[in-house]
């Protein structure tokens, strides 16, 4: 074992984590906060699971919902096929067997996949994705066909421990610890001889070649124990929702973990957990308030790519760092000016987006083309010009007041970051 | 025969379709390095434009203008997007384009609804061409398959015949060195974006009333020209030639044939046994599939595709 896997201050952070993570449900006792948890958890392991991948291999997949469904499936089929016959333990070790189908689907379909790397990668995935999901439509006797495979996770009349993972509490324990011995072994597989060559091979294949490594192997060893996490993460939602269907390894699932991935930073181990709680929680707050929830996600994800590559997680490396320097309080100030003129902005987009869309599809209970109706809680009327003037002019002002002050905020992070390098220099 | 003839023309027309995205989406690749994730939602704006335009004042306008507009929404995400996204390195334009195509398909579902619209064949090509063996073979077919031969001649000729067309050629080779004979390289760039979303435009326009006009067709035609442009060979417009009609002849072919292997294996006289899902799966049924087993056998005998270069 590597000591700096499990150095002194690690195992302090971890052992804080999972204190919070079994502490918050006695906190929050409400039903929805702990789905809303697990949910978070299953994601957060099949995003770190993706970011193996994207991160580390430098290998852009557009197909990881494979891995998840499959898994996700095999326990489900697995749950059933014991039915009476098992209890509470056999049910909590199902995750595992999970992991099993998406590692032997990462040896089946990594075969073919890693042969290439970069954007031919991206594309083969992709289509073996497609082909996978247009199977899982052909063969409904194993897949379910639209309805899915649902299941019961409660099997038996044993306790373990008093445990049955019947109520939602008891199945967030389960999800915690899955979640917390996967994030381990995927943290400790990144400080293995692997581990560093998967990311020898990201930045430099020919160099890796020439040192003597096969490049493709690593990639292909690097798929199946991605597929591996990937399968666990598809096989706890199995139990979680206690039903899978189709849609858990089709294109978009594909993309959802992508999105979470690199909204919360590629570049850092823990990112995709960052991306995980955020995505899950704006999913289901914002999704809660708007239809047009995955169009702002959209334009998120795109705001994201053009102006922090990093991720979440980049930015708050280098706030740490310029407080680390002193340098932090330089910059307050300048947040703080700034955070008006985006809120005005934002104000005015969101505005024209639920109009155009209260006046388009007819939100909840509204006709399309009704003229009154309720847009974020106010009671507007559509065919008059006045809310959409109002909405208009709130956002020129917050266009020409972000461009304003967003200026004056570059010139002057430029300027810290400068002189934090310097510092270094 | 009947069947053969009948298929082969469809089988065509589709492939010719196919080969307008996979000639845009290949030649944007080509030359700026970035795989297009968006190219099939910028079909589905054409189409969509078309619709919006046939409504207004009629199919004939919408054939010009749509192409012309998704087009100028391609230069300006170019412009906008992508040069500021090209700082972050290919991934990051990649990424880009991902979430361009999620985006389009929400303006979509906001503006036109999430269920199909109704974009028809205009009346004057509504009608039988010819009649082979008993089967009629649609006059709007024949139309298709005119566009889609025009716009080859006439993308064949800017490219080899014209000036602009032998500065892009350059370009795709040696920008650089473009770059310091004064060319404005990074417009050249927005040109063929444009261009090669312009003619993504185009195909929706003339394939979404002969198909379907919803939501969902840029995922559907998006990941089969991704298959087309891997089985072509990357950055290869003849292979992605060859694969359209490929890949076009394949999936009308498959549609129609209900044999499977079972009935196969019936023909030579063996009795397969009952209860094998796999075996009695019809070619029909295995319609959806077959580009992407096409792929993977490609990928496994010949891994750079049908007229791809060696990669170094």
């Amino acid at each position: 074992m590597n000591s700096a896997i499990f150095s002194r201050s690690r195992l302090a952070l971890w052992g804080g984590c999972l204190a919070l993570a079994f502490a918050l449900p006695l906190v929050l006792k409400s039903g929805f906060i702990i789905s809303l948890l697990c949910q978070i958890g299953i994601m957060a392991v099949f995003s770190l699971s993706y970011n193996m991948l994207l991160g580390q291999t430098g290998l852009l997949s557009f197909g990881h919902a494979v891995y998840y469904g499959l898994g996700a499936f095999a326990t489900m089929h697995l749950l059933n096929a014991i039915g009476k016959g098992g209890g509470p333990l056999t049910t909590a070790l199902l995750p595992f067997v999970g992991g099993l189908a998406g590692l032997a689907a990462g040896i089946v379909l990594g075969y073919v996949t890693t042969r290439k790397a970069g954007t031919t990668f991206a594309m083969i995935t992709l289509g073996i994705g497609e082909m996978v999901a247009a199977c899982s439509l052909m063969f409904p006797g194993i897949f379910g066909g639209e309805g899915g495979v649902s299941g019961n996770r409660v099997v038996g009349k044993e306790t373990l421990l008093g445990f049955t993972w019947g109520p939602q509490v008891e199945m967030y324990g389960l999800i915690v610890l899955w979640a917390f011995a996967c994030t381990i072994a995927m943290f400790a597989l990144t400080q293995t001889p692997l581990g560093r060559m998967a990311n020898a091979v990201r930045d430099n294949p020919e160099r890796a070649e020439f040192v003597g490594y096969d490049t493709e192997r690593v990639r292909f060893l690097m798929v199946i124990l991605s597929g591996f996490f990937a399968g666990v993460a598809g096989g706890l939602s199995a139990l979680n929702y206690e039903i899978v269907t189709a849609e858990t390894l089709n294109a978009h699932t594909s993309g959802v973990v992508l999105l979470i991935a690199f909204v919360g930073g590629i570049g850092f181990f823990y990112g995709p957990i960052i991306g995980a709680i955020l995505v899950t929680v704006m999913q289901i707050v914002i999704g809660g308030m708007t239809h047009a929830w995955l169009l702002y996600f959209g334009l998120f994800f795109l705001f994201m790519v053009l102006v922090a590559p990093g991720g979440i997680a980049s930015l708050i490396v280098v706030q740490r760092a310029l407080w680390q320097a002193g340098l932090l309080g330089r910059m307050l100030p300048h947040y703080a000016a700034t955070a008006l003129p985006v809120l005005i902005l934002l104000a005015g987009l969101v505005g024209l987006i639920e109009l155009g869309y209260a006046l388009l599809t007819g939100d909840a209970g509204v006709g399309a083309g009704d003229t009154a109706t309720k847009v974020l809680g106010m009671q507007l009327q559509l065919g008059t010009p006045g809310p959409w003037l109002t909405a208009l002019a709130v956002t020129g002002i917050g266009i020409v007041l972000t461009r304003w002050i967003g200026g004056r905020l570059r010139s002057e992070w430029n300027a810290t970051l400068a002189t934090l390098h310097g510092d270094k220099a | 025969m009947e069947f053969v003839v009948i298929s082969l023309l469809n089988g065509i027309t589709y492939g010719l379709l196919l080969f307008m995205l996979s000639s845009g989406l290949t030649l944007i690749f080509s030359m700026m390095g970035i795989l297009n994730f968006a190219h099939a939602s910028f079909y589905m704006l054409g189409a969509y434009f078309a619709y919006q335009i046939s409504t207004l004042v009629g199919f004939w306008p919408g054939l010009l203008v749509a192409p012309l507009l998704v087009g100028a929404v391609g230069a300006l995400v170019e412009r906008y997007g992508l040069r500021r996204a090209h700082r972050f390195g290919h991934v990051a334009e990649l990424l880009f384009t991902f979430g361009l195509a999620f985006v389009v398909e929400e303006v979509v579902h906001l503006i036109w609804g999430k269920v199909a619209v109704d974009y028809k064949i205009p009346d004057e090509l509504d009608g039988t061409l010819f009649t082979l063996f008993d089967t009629a073979f649609p006059m709007y077919r024949g139309f298709m398959m005119l566009v889609s031969v025009g716009m080859l001649v006439a993308l064949y000729a800017l490219l080899t015949r014209t000036r602009i067309g032998l500065i892009i050629q350059a370009a795709l080779t040696k920008p650089d060195m473009v770059e310091a004979l004064g060319h404005n390289v990074p417009r050249i760039f927005m040109l063929v974006f444009g261009g090669g979303t312009a003619l993504a435009g185009l195909a929706g326009v003339i394939g979404g009333n002969a198909f379907i006009t919803e939501p969902g067709m840029a995922a559907a035609v998006g990941s089969i020209v991704f298959v087309i442009v891997v089985v072509g060979g990357l950055g290869s417009l003849g292979g992605a030639f060859i694969a359209s009609l490929l890949i076009g002849c394949i999936q009308t072919f498959s549609v129609g044939l209900s044999i499977s292997i079972t009935d196969v294996f019936a023909l030579i006289g063996v009795e397969l046994l009952e209860g094998s899902q796999v075996a009695r799966l019809t070619i029909t049924q295995l319609a959806p599939v077959l580009p992407y087993l096409l792929m993977v056998a490609i990928l496994i005998f010949r891994p750079r595709g049908l007229m791809g270069a060696r990669e170094n």
